[in-house]
């Protein structure tokens, strides 16, 4: 038999923590229970983060918006601040799973999976989110990009705890797409998804763009040189075949039981080219 | 080693001693002997072991007995008052949105725990609320069609349509 304890503050977290430093981390148990049960449950104790008070909540400074750890899904949808701030990262969090799923699915769990198919990550990326950790010892932050190092692996340390995804409030963008291919709409994993974010005038000539994929390489891919192309151009045909070439070159996805590696190198390529004529006023 | 939970389950207070590691579907379906409550995949894609978490609707097989501490859940058996069906059961009857049965409690308590959320959805705001729960019978439409017609019974105070 397995103990899972159900803490309510951090304080209790890192107490129990102390107890027993090999404790497995989970939240909304959307990833570790699927995986797990009732394998790894062997490898207890668990220690279930959902109604830690600290990690949960949508917060801002004047400078940065600070989202919980635990926080749900839903929650996040709901949150009028990410609406208002980050509509990329909230279209994303909309295209996870099914309701039950996002009803208890946390944005620290779809981090910490790490996951090449992880919805929010793209747009976590586009907007440089950092992520804060703490442990008996101290606390770290870090960009998303520097915690992720590879498919399923991030720098979490044993005890160790993601208590928040920070997002500078400044973030300067004027339109937004995010597009995900799965094989059907609802739980469908993603074959290759595009987050896209843009500044641009009024006739749509663009300022500044990122762009960053899922499911089309180890972590997320995101390239300079593609950024580049785009700025002080329109999204027209020409630029978007310049960007859709970049991107056939840069990803390097796998093939699995969904797709192939074919099949998503052109898919993630495709994808730009539905940008074509956006980012103007409308 | 057991531990004592106590939580609040279709109205009624329960406290018992359960090994927290064990699923609350089997919690639910084999401790307690609700067996409305069913387990199709065993890991979140099928919405058949549905239940509401504070009126929020969760997966009971990939929930942890722990983790029903302190709330109030209502299963397919708890949904009904006072001998009485829910007006979404009572759509699903009367629109013939069942067929063999096994998805109809997960799908009751999806619609139950959506129309709570959006209680004058779209017919495309139906089939994504219930996106989440499937079924191998009925093709969906009167699934569908059960929601749409218990959401105008809701509206109108319960007792119509
Ligand atoms: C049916 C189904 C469909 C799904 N569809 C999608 C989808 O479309 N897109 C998608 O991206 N994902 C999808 N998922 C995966 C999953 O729902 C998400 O990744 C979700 O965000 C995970 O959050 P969680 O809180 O449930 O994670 P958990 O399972 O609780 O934890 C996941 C991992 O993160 C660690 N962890 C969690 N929180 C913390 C923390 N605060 N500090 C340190 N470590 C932590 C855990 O130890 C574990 O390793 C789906 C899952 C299911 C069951
Ligand atoms: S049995 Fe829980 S979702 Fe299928
Ligand atoms: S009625 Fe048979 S699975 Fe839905």
């Amino acid at each position: 038999m397995v103990d899972v304890r159900v803490p309510s503050s951090l304080d209790e977290v890192f107490r129990l923590l102390r107890e027993e430093p090999s404790a497995r981390l989970f939240a909304g148990g959307t990833d570790v229970m699927v995986r797990s049960f009732p394998d790894t449950l062997r490898r207890g104790p668990f220690l279930c983060l959902e109604r830690v008070e600290e990690l949960r909540g949508v917060n801002e400074s004047a400078t940065e918006v600070r989202i919980g750890a635990a926080t749900r899904l839903s929650e996040l949808i709901a949150s009028p601040l990410v609406a208002d701030r980050f509509p990329l990262l909230r279209e994303a969090a909309r295209h996870i799973g099914a309701p039950a799923v996002r009803n208890m699915g946390t944005l620290g769990g779809n981090v910490c999976t790490a996951s090449p198919a992880g919805d929010t990550l793209p747009p976590l990326y586009i907007l440089d989110a950092d992520v804060e950790l703490r442990s008996l010892t101290g606390q770290r932050r870090m960009p998303i990009s520097a915690f992720i190092t590879g498919p399923g692996l991030t720098q979490l340390e044993e005890g160790e705890v993601l208590c928040a995804v920070v997002i500078g409030k400044a973030q300067g963008f004027n339109f937004h797409h995010f597009e995900k291919v799965g094989q059907r709409k609802a739980m469908a994993i993603s074959i290759a998804s595009l987050a896209f974010a843009a500044r641009t005038g009024g006739d749509g000539t663009v300022v500044k763009a990122r762009c960053a994929f899922g499911s089309v390489a180890p972590t997320v891919f995101t390239s300079r040189v593609l950024d580049d192309t785009f700025s002080g151009k329109t999204l027209d045909r020409d630029v978007l075949e310049r960007a859709a070439a970049i991107i056939r070159e840069g990803v390097d996805p796998i093939s699995d039981i969904r797709a192939s590696m074919e099949y998503r190198r052109q898919v993630a390529a495709n994808l730009i080219m539905r940008l074509e004529g956006a980012g103007k006023d409308r | 080693m057991k531990r004592k939970i106590s939580f609040l389950l279709n109205g009624s207070p329960v406290a018992m001693e359960v090994d927290p590691s064990r699923r609350a579907v089997d919690v639910l379906r084999e401790d307690l002997g609700l067996t409305g409550t069913k387990e199709g995949c065993g890991s979140g894609e099928c919405g058949a072991c549905s239940i509401l978490v504070d009126d929020v609707v969760k997966l009971s097989c990939i929930m942890t007995a722990a983790q029903l501490e302190g709330r109030k859940i209502v299963t397919i058996e708890g949904v009904g008052q006072d001998g009485e069906l829910h007006p979404v059961q009572r759509s699903f009857v009367e629109r013939g949105a069942i067929q063999c049965g096994f998805c109809t409690p997960g799908m009751v308590i999806a619609a139950v725990g959506f129309l709570k959320e959006n209680p004058d959805p779209t017919r495309e705001e139906i089939r994504a609320g219930m996106s989440g729960n499937i079924c191998r019978c009925t093709g969906y439409e009167k699934i569908i069609d059960a929601v749409e017609d218990a959401a105008a019974k809701i509206r109108g105070g319960g007792s119509g349509g």
